[in-house]
């Protein structure tokens, strides 16, 4: 009892509440057996979706976020996927290389339409 | 019109056996003719909780054979005679019977009885199936613990997929203080991720120890403790009553009890 009471009185504020973590876990351990995924299949399922994506915008890796969510016995995936925001700078800082009209292509031109798969920033292009 | 009620949770252990003596008990003192089944072949145990042990002479497989009457194997509580037990075989295993047979045999009692109330094995094969065969309602027992609710929503699951709907919620051994400090979810918690109806808050209480020793279900003590004080509430519930969730929070301990808690908190 006495270190305890010391333990309350040096320690400071509790950390995040076994409470708190229970909830959490449980929440999370319920949507994938409710949904009958388990978190690898729905991590290679996060990967294609990702993928799919990709193909066509950029995605800001950082604040993107798929997930199972279970609310009044259903369950669903939910998915948040913000755009990467063209950078206005960008641009400038290459545009005086392609000024020159003797510019040349180390490669055949990509075939129009077919989205850029990777984020390679090459200018070359 | 008779009610055909199973008591389930999936987890072992959490009182499924408690509330079912209880609640049987309950709804047998507000006059209610019910009988308890215990559908735990090979594992029984609602005859010790209700101190009937000695009197079990035929149980639940006789009948099925056909070896004795049903009314030959009712056991009917002395203390409380609107109450009466089917027992399980303690030596037979769990298959002995099938979903068919239990069905039969709760559709007959049903004609006798206001309750039928059918106890479940724990976990979720044969004997569950057995058990939920005849019931057109479940209560759902849990404690406030990761383990129990996870088995509870399996459960749920599987109840709704053999279509009983009305599905009630008992939480079990709830400890009001570690709620306060946040070290036990509360029954929000557990209502905001099973999404069930609850009909009933059971503290955690030593008594219930005490009344399992005696064979005499708490809700049969002269002075009622607050455990059977909240089973008495829950069974009236059931039965239809709107009757106001106990405070578990109000102090009722002794003044050092409580200057002692403050410390240890």
């Amino acid at each position: 009892m006495i270190t305890q009471l010391l333990e309350r009185f040096f320690s400071g504020r509790p950390k995040a509440t076994s409470g708190q973590q229970v909830k959490q876990r449980l929440k999370f351990i319920l949507a994938h057996d409710r949904a009958a995924i388990s978190p690898p299949m729905f991590e290679a399922m996060r990967q294609e979706i990702l993928a799919v994506v990709a193909k066509y915008v950029e995605l800001d890796e950082d604040s993107l976020e798929i997930r199972l969510e279970s609310d009044n016995r259903y369950t669903s995936v939910v998915a948040n996927m913000p755009i990467r925001p063209l950078r206005g700078e960008e641009p400038t800082e290459v545009a005086p290389e392609f000024a020159s009209e003797e510019l040349t292509l180390p490669h055949p031109p990509a075939p129009q339409g077919k989205p850029q798969l990777d984020g390679d920033s090459s200018p070359l292009h | 019109m008779s009610r055909t009620i199973v008591v389930t949770s999936g987890k072992g252990g959490v009182g499924k056996t408690t509330s079912s003596a209880n609640l049987g008990m309950a709804l047998a003192k507000l006059g209610r003719k019910v009988v308890l089944v215990d559908a735990d072949f090979g594992l029984r145990n609602l005859d010790l909780l209700l101190g009937l042990e000695n009197r079990v002479v035929y149980t639940a497989l006789e009948v099925i054979a056909r070896e004795c009457k049903l009314d030959q194997a009712l056991v009917k509580d002395k203390r409380q005679p609107n109450l009466s037990l089917l027992a399980a075989p303690q030596t037979r295993n769990k298959t002995a019977i099938t979903a068919a047979h239990m069905k039969a045999l709760v559709d007959v009692l049903s004609r006798y009885f206001d309750y039928v109330l059918v106890d479940c094995p724990a976990g979720i094969e044969t004997g569950f199936q057995n058990a939920i065969a005849g019931a057109k309602e479940a209560i759902i027992v849990t404690t406030p613990e990761i383990s129990a609710v996870r088995d509870a929503d399996r459960v749920i699951g599987l109840l709704e997929a053999n279509r009983i709907k009305d599905i009630k919620l008992i939480i079990n051994r709830l400890r009001p203080n570690m709620v306060k400090t946040n070290d036990m979810m509360s029954v929000e918690d557990v209502l905001e991720i099973l999404s069930v109806k609850l009909i009933g808050v059971i503290p955690e209480d030593e008594q219930v120890i005490v009344s399992t020793n005696k064979g005499e279900p708490l809700v049969l003590s002269e002075k009622l403790p607050l455990a059977g004080t909240a089973y008495e509430n829950t069974a009236r519930r059931l039965d239809g009553h709107e009757v106001e969730f106990i405070d578990l929070n109000a102090p009722r301990d002794s003044f050092m009890a409580r200057i002692q808690r403050w410390f240890t908190r």
